[in-house]
Parts: structure tokens; sequence; C-alpha cells
């Protein structure tokens, strides 16, 4: 990630180091994973030491440290969910993907994670593709979901 | 500054406004146990081996002596059984991550804390936030801090800040009160090259 959209980030936010959670988000959003010299340049521009970054950045489970794919999957394992078949929605994506939850597949297309709940079981199985909730899942209707992902 | 009247353990302690309980008591040589404080550092309140009851307007508290402000009229007991019990279950659990730390020993010994009690998990480390708190606020470095969080949560140095900081300092190993191991690892650690090449 360039030092310049760094720089633009931190600008959209006057250099605050009050805002240094928003900030780090969007560079997540942007760049969907935060690199160290990222790090080390909000750390310069907000003046605030780079173990309370680190601090930050590894306590919220919304910031990752390791290089993350372009399309982010993340399916619902919830009691609901898991009830209508999420296993076996998880066990074909993972087949497709060839890679688990928690990985990230070697041309940086995709990350698998699962959640517990996304907050909306009517529609489970859920599956969330860079946000947005693909409901009533089932394991080819997955597998045709992700293939619209380039 | 005025001055603040409280009772401790039965006696009337004079202390100023803005001093802790602790601070009171220590003024007036009655112990309190205590194991992330430090004079020279801002109160942090982490691992509640100090707490003590409270009791003002007719309510009673268990409260962490080293925040907590002394208040006029406060009456403070600083032993009982149910403090002694809430220190002893603290230390246990604590020397499930440090079983051979002589602090924890000592204040073992003093509650009958049983070191065994809880399956071990040496991480050599109880969060104080001595180490941290200390190459922040009297050092200014910040060459390490904490990462992660909850059970899993461990002190971590910036290798670039450790490199040209922290080889002629390393004065926080002693502040440990599990002994200087576990930052004498993690340091050596973060200056070995295979982890700083891939920072
Ligand atoms: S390494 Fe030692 S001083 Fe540092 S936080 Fe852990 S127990 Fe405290
Ligand atoms: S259990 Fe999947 S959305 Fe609630
Ligand atoms: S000394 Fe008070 S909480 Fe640790």
């Amino acid at each position: 990630m360039d030092i310049d959209k760094i720089d633009r980030i931190i600008d959209k936010y006057h250099g605050e180091a009050s805002s240094l959670i928003q900030i780090l988000l969007d560079i997540q959003s942007e760049n969907h994973w935060l690199p160290g010299e990222a790090l080390a340049r909000v750390s310069e521009v907000l003046d605030v030491p780079l173990t309370r970054i680190q601090h930050i950045a590894t306590f919220y489970k919304a910031f990752s440290l390791v290089p993350k794919g372009r399309h982010e999957i993340h399916i619902c394992m919830g009691t609901a969910c898991h009830v209508r078949g999420a296993s076996r929605v998880l066990d074909s994506v993972q087949d497709l993907t060839g890679i688990k939850p928690g990985e990230t597949d070697l041309d940086m297309k995709f990350s698998l994670e699962t959640v517990n709940c996304l907050g909306c079981c009517a529609l489970g199985p859920v599956m969330e593709v860079d946000g947005k909730p693909h409901g009533k899942m089932a394991p080819a209707r997955a597998i045709d979901v992700l293939k619209n992902y380039e | 500054m005025s001055e603040i009247l409280l009772q401790i353990d039965g006696k009337e302690v004079k202390a100023t406004e803005g001093m802790t309980v602790l601070e009171a008591a220590q003024k007036e040589g009655i112990p309190i146990p205590t194991l992330c404080h430090h004079q020279k550092l801002e109160p942090y309140g982490a691992c509640r081996v100090c707490t003590v009851e409270v009791e003002a307007g007719g309510r009673t508290r268990l409260v962490a002596s080293c925040l907590y402000p002394v208040e006029p009229n406060l009456v403070v007991k600083t032993r009982s059984q149910k403090i002694d019990k809430i220190r002893r279950v603290l230390i246990e659990e604590m020397m499930a991550h440090a079983p051979d730390s002589w602090q924890l020993q000592e204040l073992a010994k003093e509650y009958g804390a049983d070191r065994d009690r809880f399956e071990k998990e040496p991480s050599f480390c109880i969060h104080c936030g001595l180490c941290v708190r200390y190459c922040a606020e009297i050092k200014k470095k910040n060459a390490l801090g904490f990462v992660d969080r909850g059970a899993r949560r461990e002190i971590s140095f910036i290798p670039r800040i450790a490199a040209q900081e922290c080889w002629n300092c390393k004065e926080c190993f002693e502040l440990c009160p599990t002994s200087a191991l576990q930052a004498a690892y993690v340091l050596v650690q973060a200056l070995s090259p295979a982890r700083s090449s891939s920072e």
C-alpha cells in the first residue's frame, strides 16, 4: 500500500490521534489488511507509539496483520445456520477455494472465515461475501455465488 | 491540599486529598500486598491483590486500594476472611502462569495459596503491565507493548526500537514480578534476524 494513499486517509481525519481506530479501519477496508509500513506511517504522522497501534490492531478482530484476499467470505456457523446445513456449505466452499477458515488462497482472491451468527437467522444458512449477505445457501448455490467474483 | 481523616484497620489515619487508600496505608506502615503497583507509575489496577474492603455511607465495597482515592471518614479493612480468600484465589490463578515467581511464592505462603490448584499454563506473564508502562511513562521509548487480547495477551517488543534502545537499558527486566525471563526471552525473539526481517 503506498504512502500517499495512507496519508490521504489520515488527512481525511485531519491527522487527529483520536481518530486512530477509524483510520485503521479505513486502511483495512481499502487494503484488506494492515501492512507494517502502514502502521509505521500512521504512528509517525499521528505521533502515537507503535506499541499502542499494535495493541489495538491485534485486539480487534476487524483488523488483520496478515495479507487477505480481495474478497472476504464469512460463513455463518451459528445455531440456526448450523441446523440448516451450514457445515455442508462450508465444505463445498472449502473445496472450491482450497482454503480453510482463517486462510487466504495463493492468488489472493479469497479469504475464508467462519462466524457465529450474522444476525439474520431467518435467511440461514448465510454466507457473506465482502459484507453482502447471501441467504438460503446450499452447497451448489454457494459455489454459483462465488463464481461471480473475480 | 485539604487533610482527610479516615480509618484503616481501626487506626485513625491522616491523608491528603488525591492520595489513594494504598498510599495512605503505606504512609502509616500498614501493609497491603501489591503486584502491579509502582510508585513512579500511574495507577493501573491490573492484579487486584491490593483489594481491600471500604465502608462509606453504610455500604461496604471491595475496591482496589491502589486506585481508590481517600475519602473523609472512610473505614478501610485490609484483612478479612473475604479479602484473604480473594487474594488467595488471585495468587493461585497467577501461579498457573508463573509458578516460580518468588513474589507470588511469598504471597502464597502468607495467604495459604496452593500453587498447583489450577492447571499450569506457563506464560511467565501475569499482565501486570509494569514493563510496558515503565518503558512508556518513565523511559518514554515505547519499545514494548501488549498484543492480542484476553488470555492470549502477551508482551511484544517493536524490533526497530528495541534494537536501538533495549540492550543498554533492560531496566524493565527487574520490575517483572514473575522473573525477568519473559521479557528477556521476548526481547531476544524480537531482535533475532528471522523475526525482524519478516516485520
Ligand atoms: S512480562 Fe513481567 S513485567 Fe511485563 S507485564 Fe508480564 S508480568 Fe508484568
Ligand atoms: S445463525 Fe446464522 S445468521 Fe444467525
Ligand atoms: S496493586 Fe492494585 S491492582 Fe495491582
